[in-house]
């Protein structure tokens, strides 16, 4: 039996980093005050130290420049690890990640991979307004070529980055400011966690609501209160977007016949519209209601806090739509 | 500072008399500035105003500076760090407060927040978050302008951590190649977030960087807000006149950490010292006790700021939120599109 430690979610990401460029000298850090500042949000908090300047490198602000300096070393065999300050600047990185890691495989017929991971701190945080408050992950969920993931506990955060460092293709992993202190249980020698493995954290048998990263812990909340009212919900964390893990949710939407995505970001077009359309397709007789999404409201973060909190999805909200769904007048 | 380049000093501001009443005038705003920074920061610490507060304390020279070597109708383009600059252009306290406090009356009716100040009655033009995503904007500015026939000029601030991203040379390429008329502004305050100069740039001075695009340069410290507009004014006749981009660095200080969340470790306190010893604001205010400017006159003009000050945070305490209803019309000009 291993020892189980509890870890805070930055912990957790800066041990399976650390692990992993212990066991391979081709992994190494790149990004904007990872080293000296010891990261923004102090994920990376003693690298600098322990690995020294070569594998942990500070950059200046040119994510474009550096994601493709991450792209070429990763076709040269090399496995970086690529900080984002935060998920929005890498709009300015989009070209590289899009154009470059994405289809380099493909472009070359199989002769190169670009084996790296861009990781940092996605959607809203705080009030920190409409430029540094957006879910990008519906965006590179879109793009054959990369895997993306969203963890919402500490553990999952620690085994699929191990996962995502030893991974043949490009990783996207998208974090959250507001989940980095988030404590969890982690035990001792964690294996790498497969990719496309959803998992119910709360089964029930009303409705099916499915989520990750934070909004996993909204739905949980939702689901408490949901119980107090005699609802009893399933929450599915997905932890993995691209590969999705189909089979867990059809299983669960075949059980309990009703099905609510939560996710931040918007709705048009987005990661929530993926998962309604596989359902509507493999459960199809299986549904007693249409499938319903709690995504951001469709206009930009306001930077009001009252206003913010009613664009991100609440409990509340969620508690809203899925009485919706389980007292629909057919 | 090392001397790699000296571009040719333009007129000396000493040559002319100094216009005291002018200085009493810039004076002032930099006081506003500084008070009303301090006034948001203590708001930070009382959760009135929320998420990132990047502050100008320290700063003020160059953007009170600059901005008075404009006309009214010239536009301003900045960065995050940017209520200095929008208070300098005109924006009133009371404006600017009310929307750090995310309130209905202020300048974006508490949509924008602290990183993005817009003005349009008085051509300011923004504050953006995204690292030099501003820049081609503010090319763009200038681009009206002169597609337009008028001589409107348009200043464009940014730090020097922008120096290093794709926006900044893109924005200067075509302004050089175009002959807008704008002028770039690094604001040098030797730290982008942690990260000093020497491990941002190959070539610590920034002005160079003009040259490569067959563009004007200067490049001084920003010590003295009156040398500031002259040299400003330089590149501002340059720019209205013969249509020329100018690339201007100043070096500067900023007292406080990158935002409020930053302890700002990696500087010495004797570092943090020395600057504050050289403070622009108070350098201005000896210079005006030097030109006979009284005591008794400043202290005046300093008890006027501080009514200012105080009734913009009265104002911003008593304003009323925004509700949900201005999501929409803010979001799309006419029908939503779904
Ligand atoms: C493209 C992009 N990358 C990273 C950031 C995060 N960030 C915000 S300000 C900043 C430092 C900027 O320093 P500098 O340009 O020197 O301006 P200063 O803050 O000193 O005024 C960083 C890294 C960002 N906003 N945009």
């Amino acid at each position: 039996m291993s020892n189980v430690r509890q870890l805070r979610f930055r912990e957790a990401l800066r041990e399976a980093m650390i692990e992993e460029m212990d066991r391979d000298e081709r992994v190494f850090l790149l990004g904007e005050e990872v080293g000296h500042y010891q990261g923004a949000y102090k994920v990376s908090e003693g690298m600098l130290d322990r690995f020294g300047a070569r594998r942990v490198v500070d950059t200046p602000i040119a994510e474009g420049g550096f994601a493709g300096i991450g792209i070429g070393a990763a076709m040269m065999g090399l496995r970086p690890i690529i900080e984002f300050m935060t998920w929005n600047f890498s709009a300015v990185a989009f070209d590289q990640i899009l154009n470059n890691a994405s289809k380099v495989r493909q472009m070359s017929g199989g002769q190169f991979n670009c084996p790296i991971v861009f990781r940092g701190p996605n959607g809203s945080a705080k009030q920190v307004g409409s430029q540094h408050s957006t879910s990008m992950e519906h965006f590179y969920a879109t793009i054959p070529g990369l895997k993306v993931i969203a963890p919402a506990f500490p553990v999952d955060a620690k085994g699929l980055l191990k996962a995502a460092i030893r991974d043949d293709n490009p990783v996207i992993l998208l974090e959250s400011e507001t989940l980095y202190s988030v404590k969890g249980d982690v035990p001792d020698n964690l294996e790498p966690i497969e990719f496309g493995r959803a998992q119910i954290v709360r089964p029930g048998s009303a409705l099916t609501i499915i989520a990750y990263s934070r909004m996993t812990h909204v739905a949980l909340e939702a689901a408490d209160q949901l119980a107090t009212e005699g609802i009893d919900v399933e929450v599915i964390d997905l932890r993995t977007l691209r590969p999705l893990d189909e089979e867990t949710i059809v299983r669960s939407v075949q059980k309990t016949h009703r099905c609510v995505v939560v996710h931040e970001g918007w709705s048009y077009g987005g990661v929530g519209a993926e998962i309604a359309d596989r359902v509507q397709r493999l459960a199809f007789d299986w549904l007693e209601a249409p499938i319903l999404r709690v995504a951001q409201l469709d206009v930009g973060m306001p930077y009001n806090a009252t206003l913010e909190q009613a664009c991100i999805p609440q409990p509340g909200r969620v508690c809203d739509t899925v009485k919706r769904l389980v007292f629909r007048e057919t | 500072m090392t001397k790699e380049s000296s571009p040719p000093a333009p007129p000396s501001p000493k040559a002319s008399p100094v216009d005291v009443e002018h200085l009493a005038h810039l004076y002032r705003q930099m006081f506003l500035i500084r008070r009303v920074e301090e006034e948001s920061a203590r708001a930070y610490a009382t959760g009135k105003i929320g998420g990132f507060l990047h502050l100008y304390i320290g700063q003020e020279a160059v953007g009170v500076g600059a901005i008075a070597a404009l006309r009214p109708d010239d536009s301003v383009v900045t960065t995050y760090r940017d209520h200095g600059i929008a208070l300098a252009k005109g924006m009133s306290a009371r404006s600017l407060l009310a929307e750090l406090w995310g309130k209905k009356t202020g300048c974006s009716q508490g949509l924008g927040g602290s990183m993005h100040l817009f003005d349009k009655e008085h051509n300011m033009l923004g504050g953006y978050g995204i690292v030099g995503g501003h820049i081609p904007l503010a090319c763009g500015v200038a681009f009206a302008a002169k597609y337009q026939g008028q001589d409107r000029v348009t200043l464009c601030f940014f730090g020097e951590g922008a120096v290093s991203i794709g926006g900044f040379h893109e924005g200067l390429s075509l302004a050089a190649l175009w002959k807008l008329p704008i002028v770039f502004i690094c604001e040098n305050n030797e730290y982008a977030m942690g990260t000093p100069l020497s491990r941002t740039l190959s070539v610590e001075d920034v002005s160079l960087k003009a040259d490569a695009y067959g563009m004007a340069r200067d490049r001084f410290v920003a010590d003295d807000v009156l040398e500031v507009q002259a040299r400003v004014g330089a590149a501002v006749e340059r720019a209205r006149k013969e249509q020329a981009p100018t690339l201007v660095e100043m070096r500067t200080y900023r007292f406080r950490g990158h935002s409020m969340s930053d302890p700002a470790k990696y500087r010495t306190q004797t570092e943090l010292d020395e600057h504050k010893q050289r403070d622009p604001m108070t350098r201005a205010r000896e210079r005006l006790l030097t030109l006979e400017y009284k005591e008794g006159r400043i202290s005046a003009l300093e008890r006027s700021v501080e009514e200012e000050v105080a009734d913009a945070v009265k104002f911003a305490d008593e304003s009323p939120e925004p509700d949900t209803s201005v999501l929409a019309p803010t979001t799309y000009d006419g029908a939503f599109a779904y």
